[in-house]
């Protein structure tokens, strides 16, 4: 777990903070005596998807899983620095992580359906809310799965086993479970890195659609992926963040050789 | 080859030990029911072979290991299930490498020691609360055969539970499920197979206890729920008959093997389906 600071005053201008839903301030992190982020700054806007890109190992999972604090579970994580979402230090000790998990959803890389049934997955994060009203569990079910655009394929079997779905149809369902509980953000870490280009294609033009609601930000290592979704992309090297700017720009007229190298594909 | 051989032979070893003990209990069972008829061996309340009113009522050994087995349960599931979640959710890594041995070490004590522990110790104690209690009772008994299966169940069930894949740990708390909703809701359901197995086995292993109950429950047969009187299990009594002066090839020596069957059949039955769980659990991860 993390050694908590002291309450200290905000780095980030107040001003800066209505404007930017997600707030980087040199953030540093650790595992063990391993530094896995090296001071990076970043804002991000609302209802935007951002794309993370960067070879294997360059922080930009590790970067993602600080905004729904994942990394509390790693045993040797350390960090310093401030992440703000909506103006609030969320590494706060005022925090209440469980809270904050509820506010940011997330996507993981390989579909990980609980193994119950489709309609309880959806319903599982308003569940544990408390929330037993079978009437808008049903409705909430139905919306998100609406919204995935599963609702058609599933209408009939929502007391099947969710491990019954393809792999892509699994992964779609995650999306609903994050989605059901109406998070604000939602973080996708490589979501369809395990699936096949039919699947790829559908949650793409889901991601497009799901950003007028919500503010996304995405790990991929498919460049082109990158590009077609996102309009903001940020590239990671080593636990530096190298650039960031319209996807548009970094991918046609990048700033700095590095990432030239890398979108061209010479190295990574 | 003489390795090989060698190795062949002491597998075909244990199946021929198996099939012997089967048809020993079989013929002897066999001669027994020529004697005595099942309808009374299965509803006859009394089990009296060594007096002359000769009563041969299983249900009033039954009732005893159901008794014991029953209290053992009722006390090992809900600690050992503790135990297995709070060490593959909630203790650190280093804690949860230590404690496990230990906790091994619960069963690898002789029974011995825990049948002296529940006649010296646990029923002098219940006895300070509870004066009724008689100085041989199923409580004490089946309290202290709950300890010794609580490994049984919290390790088995603590495997199963750390088999479930961190995929799903980070899927519940991803959800902003607390740590206990994540046991609960997301990693006892996933391993609900595992934990079943891990109990059916629990209860086979009370079942075909034989010293703890042997030496601090008693040895009257008595057909009772009441957990406070001296009563007799399948086993104790197979003990008492075999170190006792029966003549053999007698009726009173042919009794062991009917109830030595009767138990047979209980663990056989419990092994086989803790054996299906499992193999439908297998199923389900791959």
């Amino acid at each position: 777990m993390i050694k908590k600071k002291k309450k200290q005053e905000s780095i980030i201008d107040s001003s800066l903070k209505r404007k930017y839903k997600l707030q980087a301030r040199d953030v540093k992190v650790w595992y063990g005596d391993f530094m896995a982020i090296k001071g990076v700054s970043m804002d991000i806007k609302p209802n935007k998807v951002t794309a993370f890109i960067g070879p294997s190992g360059c922080g930009k999972s590790t970067f993602l899983r600080l905004f729904n604090r994942m990394n509390d579970y790693v045993d040797s994580f350390r960090m310093e620095g401030e992440i703000n979402i909506d103006g609030e230090d969320i590494y706060d000790k005022s925090i209440n992580v469980e809270l904050l998990r509820k506010q940011v959803g997330m996507v993981f890389q390989k579909p990980n359906p609980f193994p119950k049934s489709i309609f309880e997955n959806v319903a599982y994060g308003l569940k544990i809310q408390g929330i037993k009203d079978k009437k808008f569990l049903q409705e909430r079910v139905e919306e998100s799965l609406k919204q995935v655009g599963l609702w058609n394929e599933v209408e009939n079997d929502l007391n099947k086993s969710a491990l019954a779905l393809s792999g892509g149809q699994q992964q779609r369902l995650c999306i609903a479970r994050a989605l059901a509980v109406e998070p604000s953000i939602i973080l996708m870490d490589e979501p369809t890195s395990a699936l096949d280009p039919i699947s790829t294609a559908k949650i793409e033009d889901l991601i497009y659609k799901l950003k007028e609601k919500y503010t996304i930000v995405i790990v991929t290592h498919n460049m082109q992926q990158a590009s077609r979704i996102s309009d903001s992309t940020a590239f990671f090297y080593m636990g530096d963040l190298i650039e960031y700017d319209k996807t548009n720009k970094l991918f046609t007229n990048p700033e700095k050789e590095q990432t030239e190298n890398y979108i061209t594909g010479r190295f990574g | 080859m003489v390795i090989e051989r060698t190795l062949l032979a002491s597998s075909l070893i244990t199946i021929a030990v198996t099939i012997g003990i089967i048809l020993v209990l079989s013929i002897e069972a066999v001669n027994f029911f020529s004697e005595v008829s099942i309808f009374e061996f299965l509803t006859d309340t009394e089990w009296t072979p060594l007096f002359t009113d000769k009563h041969f009522g299983i249900l009033a050994l039954l009732s005893g290991t159901l008794l014991t087995s029953f209290i053992a349960i009722a006390f090992a599931v809900p600690v050992g299930l503790s135990i297995s979640i709070y060490l593959s959710e909630y203790a650190p890594k280093s804690f949860r490498r230590t404690i496990k041995p230990l906790l091994e070490l619960l069963a690898a004590v002789p029974t011995v020691v825990y049948g002296f522990f529940a006649l010296m110790v646990v029923t002098p104690f219940l006895q300070s609360i509870f004066p009724e209690i008689s100085s041989f009772n199923s409580l004490s008994a089946g309290l202290v055969m709950g300890i010794m299966i609580i490994p049984y169940i919290s390790s088995l069930s603590e495997d199963a539970l750390h088999a479930v894949p961190d995929s799903l740990r980070e899927a519940a708390y991803g959800m902003g499920s607390t740590k206990l909703q994540n046991s609960f809701r997301v990693m006892v359901p996933a391993a609900s197979s595992g934990i079943v197995v891990s109990i059916i086995l629990a209860i086979s292993r009370a079942i075909g206890e034989t010293m703890i109950v042997a030496i601090a429950a008693g040895q009257q047969p008595r057909f009772t729920f009441d957990p406070t009187v001296p009563v007799e299990t399948i086993t104790a009594y197979i003990v008492q008959v075999s170190l006792g002066d029966v003549q053999h090839g007698s009726l009173e020596y042919k009794t062991i093997f009917a109830a030595g069957i009767t138990l047979f059949i209980f663990t056989f039955l419990l092994n086989t389906l803790s054996y299906r769980i499992r193999k439908k659990f297998q199923e389900k991860y791959e």
